[in-house]
């Protein structure tokens, strides 16, 4: 069916979005809320449905690599400079559609499309309605540009696209009145900053990647990612000389002279040696025709490791035709580093980006803030999507870290840190957003961790299956404040507040029940109260049936029992760290494996802990609160994505079943299916190993769960899920009642004192050092003494030298001299005039006299 | 011609009736006396132009003479009124008493 244009759609894919996005911004208001939902989520379902038929495409057996995709030619050459004899930098717009790529695609589509059709219940009344669904749109574009591109610049545009659109996105009700306006502003702020400086991280990776390699494509066209894989899937080679990574043309030719086959024809043309798949030729699947300067980034580093010391290659060809060689030393004027050090720095770059996007330490602080905004912005954006574009980076690098050992324990440290110390500051939350943010940054530093002992697959799938379950899980929290806020005002619209009646029921429904969300202090009807505190809830589950059966399935998901589908991801993590750990080479990756297995196993605890608090907090026993008591189920709209987000929480992980898995292998499944399909796209995965399901260690983790929550019952279960009657005025976790505990419960309530480490050590001085040059240096010293003293009194110096000296005295003086030295002059020749006429006939005479010895002078004879 | 008093002896005469009447010009107070000077050295150029007249024999000087003699009357004539208006203002002909227009 001419799969192989389906590639083409890519644009398209990114296009849907941009012109929702487009009409909501400009015809947003006028179209109501109803088009303007529909459009927002017809585009999301376009931008899903194009990408599931490149997902088809890509899943079909014969199509085992990636292409590149340059878009129309109004793109061509994005970034060229240099004559066209060779181009100094050449960064074009291209998309990268492969495996790794696809997976992305169906996550951030697929979930995306479902929030937006959630947006449309939960934001129903606000008057920005219109504006709230482009911003979405835009997101989900720029999101789209992220997974897509083919190199670190498109990649960055789109990273920084979806950082513009967090910050809009959380401070989306900037304009309620103060202060959860400021309070929802300095969410967006802090969001921002931290993204920018994790952008520092990245855009330093990306000079630095450029300087090694002199260009930033992942792949060039017609280059393949993994070509032990191809070669392998053809038959062309051996499973062992694959698993070797022995997989150029030498090989090929080895395994053809082992097996007797002979070439049929030249080795350029299709159908030497098999009956040519996919249209590739033997040298198209080794990446022969390439010079190694002529590869992607990933392509060149595995050339580059290669290299001995001092070793020279032939790298590229000049514009004139010449040959130029490198070794493995890169150049910075007089200093030279080695590849791998110069790599390392990379990594360490792009690790600073990741946990400014990802929310690792030490950026992580902004998530858990930015809670202040809409929940479909939190499930869509800081679940889902914006925060899994940091994981994705690095398994887009997978290459750079197969090759830094060093990089790999940076990496999988933060991780497995960031994953159990978010996982202990969610123990003591209380607001029903912030632990799920917690729990965010938790299972990111999974994901994080995965990475750091070189299992992508495990990351991405672990990405993939968290994507669904937390969405439910934010989506459920969201509908559960919906409910508890609609009983609210229930409630005071009955008790009728006295004086305030009418009025202000109407100013409220003017707002929409979207008017208290996102913030910890509100002042509605005179009393604070806020309906995202669990200690205002309780015994939900009979008044919100549907939310509280799903939420029970996200939180199974979540916690990682077994056939949920966090079960499989997080044990695929658990089993490739403890395998790294124990079959290393390397003992930093010895370390780091150990490491991250323990570490992410009392996580994984941790989790399920602070899930089954939650639960039982905001589901079971008595209602705490009037609000809680009248809390009404939420519309169909709102529903349905939970009720859809659950059924694939449940069998999503399915995809990924290991090899000896009881019940499920092979029976229904075959193994590893997800890790095939993403074989194409990451070589370590064919040079490694086939993991068998451990029972021990699946065990160990699913019993670790149980434990873990049958000791959360104990504490929270039954009615004594909060001390206190009255909900969020007088209530206190149990744990806060226990002298040995309360201790680490205050601790992890205020988030163990990061956010005011760095409001003293960072924010603080900043302010002063700002509040210094801008009182200080720019008002009393510059505008006020500079000023006066310098400029002022120098302006006036000048002013006067040119007036007094120069203009009065010496012009003046010029003018007024000539005047008197006329006058002095005709003075003295006014004397002639005597008046005397004896005086005038005398001069008379002696005039004539000498005019007659003038005219006879001549005529004196002189003797000749 | 010869003649029995030479030429020269009308010259010299005449250079020193005119060198005469020229001190008188430069020396005397009186206007009236000024007047007698300047008369007398456009007498002594009469004879001097006479004197030439006879010695070349041409009617040149002759006729030259008489428009002396007119313009000398002339001139008289406009002089004396200027010096009757001079006394009738400052009631002096004393050149001397005339030096107003000085610096």
């Amino acid at each position: 069916m001419h799969m192989e244009t389906y590639p083409n759609l890519i644009p398209l894919v990114i296009l849907a979005p941009a012109l929702g996005a487009t009409i909501n911004l400009f015809l947003g208001h006028r179209l109501g809320e109803r088009l303007s939902g529909l459009v927002g989520v017809i585009a999301s379902l376009l931008a899903f449905i194009f990408s599931f038929l490149i997902v088809i495409y890509l899943n079909d057996p014969a199509v085992t690599t990636g292409t590149v995709i340059d878009p129309i030619a109004l793109f061509e050459g994005w970034i060229r400079i240099g004559s066209d004899a060779g181009f100094h930098v050449d960064i074009p717009w291209q998309f990268r559609v492969d495996t790794i790529t696809a997976t992305m695609l169906m996550v951030v589509t697929g979930v995306g499309t479902l929030i937006h059709i959630y947006a449309i219940g939960y934001m129903h009344g606000d008057p920005r309605f219109g504006r709230f669904f482009a911003y979405l749109n835009m997101f989900l574009m720029f999101m789209l540009v992220l997974v897509t591109g083919n190199n670190f610049l498109v990649t960055f545009v789109g990273w920084e696209g979806v950082g513009l659109m967090s910050y809009l996105l959380i401070g989306f009700w900037w304009d309620k009145s103060a202060p959860v306006g400021w309070k929802n502003s300095n969410a967006a702020r802090k969001a921002m900053i931290a993204n920018r400086i994790g952008d520092f991280g990245i855009i330093m990776a990306t000079i630095l990647i450029f300087w090694t390699f002199g260009t930033l494509n992942y792949y060039q066209p017609g280059e393949v990612a993994n070509p032990c894989y191809v070669l392998e899937h053809e038959h062309l080679i051996s499973e062992e000389q694959a698993k070797k990574g022995e997989c150029d043309l030498q090989a090929v030719e080895a395994y053809a002279a082992e097996h007797g086959t002979e070439a049929e024809g030249d080795l350029s043309e299709e159908g030497a040696y098999s009956a040519g798949h996919g249209g590739l030729t033997v040298e198209e699947m080794t990446n022969s025709k390439f010079l190694p300067g002529q590869l992607g980034v990933f392509g060149q580093l595995e050339v580059l490791m290669a290299l001995e010391e001092g070793e020279n290659i032939v790298w590229n060809m000049d514009a004139e035709g010449n040959p130029v060689v490198r070794d493995r030393m890169i150049e910075f004027g007089p200093y030279a580093l080695d590849i791998s050090a110069m790599l390392f720095l990379i990594i360490v770059f792009m690790v600073l980006g990741v946990s400014g996007k990802s929310a690792q330490i030490p950026l992580f602080v902004w998530l858990p803030d930015a809670m202040a905004g809409p929940t479909p912005v939190s499930a869509l954006m800081h679940a889902a999507t914006m925060v899994t574009a940091g994981v994705f980076l690095l398994v887009r690098s997978n290459v750079f870290l197969e090759y830094s050992a060093e990089g790999r324990l940076l990496v999988a440290l933060i991780g497995a840190g960031t994953a159990f110390m978010a996982g202990f500051i969610a123990l003591g939350q209380w607001d029903i957003k912030r632990v799920l943010a917690f729990s965010t940054v938790s299972q990111l530093g999974f994901m994080v961790a995965a990475v750091g002992v070189g299992a992508y697959v495990a990351a991405l799938f672990h990405l993939a299956t968290h994507a669904v379950f937390k969405a439910l899980l934010f989506l459920g929290s969201g509908s559960v404040i919906h409910g508890v806020e609609h009983g609210h005002h229930h409630v005071h619209e009955h008790h009728g507040h006295h004086g305030h009646g009418e009025h202000e029921h109407e100013e409220k429904d003017a707002h929409g029940q979207t008017d208290v969300h996102g913030t910890d202090a509100i002042t509605l009807h005179e009393e604070e109260f806020d309906p995202q505190d669990m200690r205002n809830m309780g015994g939900l589950r009979k008044r919100m049936p549907i939310t509280f059966v799903t939420y029970l399935i996200g939180t199974f998901a979540l916690s990682g029992l077994p056939i949920f589908a966090g079960f499989w991801s997080k044990d695929e993590i658990l089993l490739d760290a403890w395998h790294h750990g124990l079959e290393s080479v390397n003992v930093l990756d010895q370390l780091s494996g150990l490491i991250v297995f323990f570490t992410l196993l009392v996580a994984a605890g941790f989790t399920a802990f602070y899930m089954w608090r939650q639960i039982q907090m905001v589901f079971f026993g008595e209602p705490r609160s009037e609000a809680a008591a009248h809390a009404p189920e939420s519309v169909p709209s709102m529903t349905i994505p939970l009720v859809a987000l659950a059924f694939f929480s449940t069998f999503i992980g399915l995809i990924n079943v290991p090899k000896g898995a009881p019940i499920f292998y092979p029976t229904f499944y075959k193994d590893y299916e997800f890790k095939h399909f993403l074989e194409a796209s990451i070589p370590s995965v064919t040079q490694g190993e086939t993991l068998i399901f451990n029972l021990g260690i699946a065990g160990l983790a699913t019993l670790l769960a149980f434990g873990a929550i049958f000791f959360a019952h104990s504490i929270y279960g039954g009615r004594k899920a909060v001390v206190g009657e009255h909900g969020a005025e007088d209530g206190r976790d149990p744990l806060q009642m226990n002298p040995s505990t309360s201790q680490a419960f205050d601790v992890a309530n205020r988030r163990l004192y990061w956010d005011d480490f760095y409001f003293s050590f960072v924010i603080r001085p900043y302010q002063r050092l700002a509040d210094f040059f801008a009182d200080v240096l720019d008002w009393r010293f510059l505008h006020d003494y500079f000023h006066d003293s310098v400029l002022k009194r120098g302006y006036d110096a000048i002013a006067n030298l040119l007036a007094n000296p120069l203009d009065i005295g010496l012009i003046d003086g010029v003018v007024n001299g000539v005047g008197r030295a006329v006058q002095f002059f005709s003075g003295r020749f006014r004397t002639v005039q005597t008046g005397y006429v004896r005086t005038y006939a005398v001069v008379l005479l002696l005039g004539v006299v000498a005019i007659v010895v003038l005219m006879l002078l001549p005529l004196i004879p002189t003797g000749s | 011609m010869e003649f029995a008093v030479p030429t020269e002896a009308f010259i010299v005469l005449s250079t020193i009736l005119f060198v005469l009447g020229a001190l008188g010009v430069l020396l005397r107070k009186n206007a009236i006396l000024v007047f007698m000077s300047v008369e007398l050295m456009l007498n002594a150029s009469n004879l001097a132009l006479v004197a030439f007249a006879r010695q070349w024999g041409g009617l040149d000087g002759h006729l030259f003479v008489f428009f002396v003699m007119t313009v000398a009357a002339a001139e008289v004539a406009v002089g004396l009124a200027l010096i009757v208006a001079i006394f009738r203002s400052k009631n002096s002909i004393n050149i001397d008493d005339l030096h107003q227009m000085e610096g």
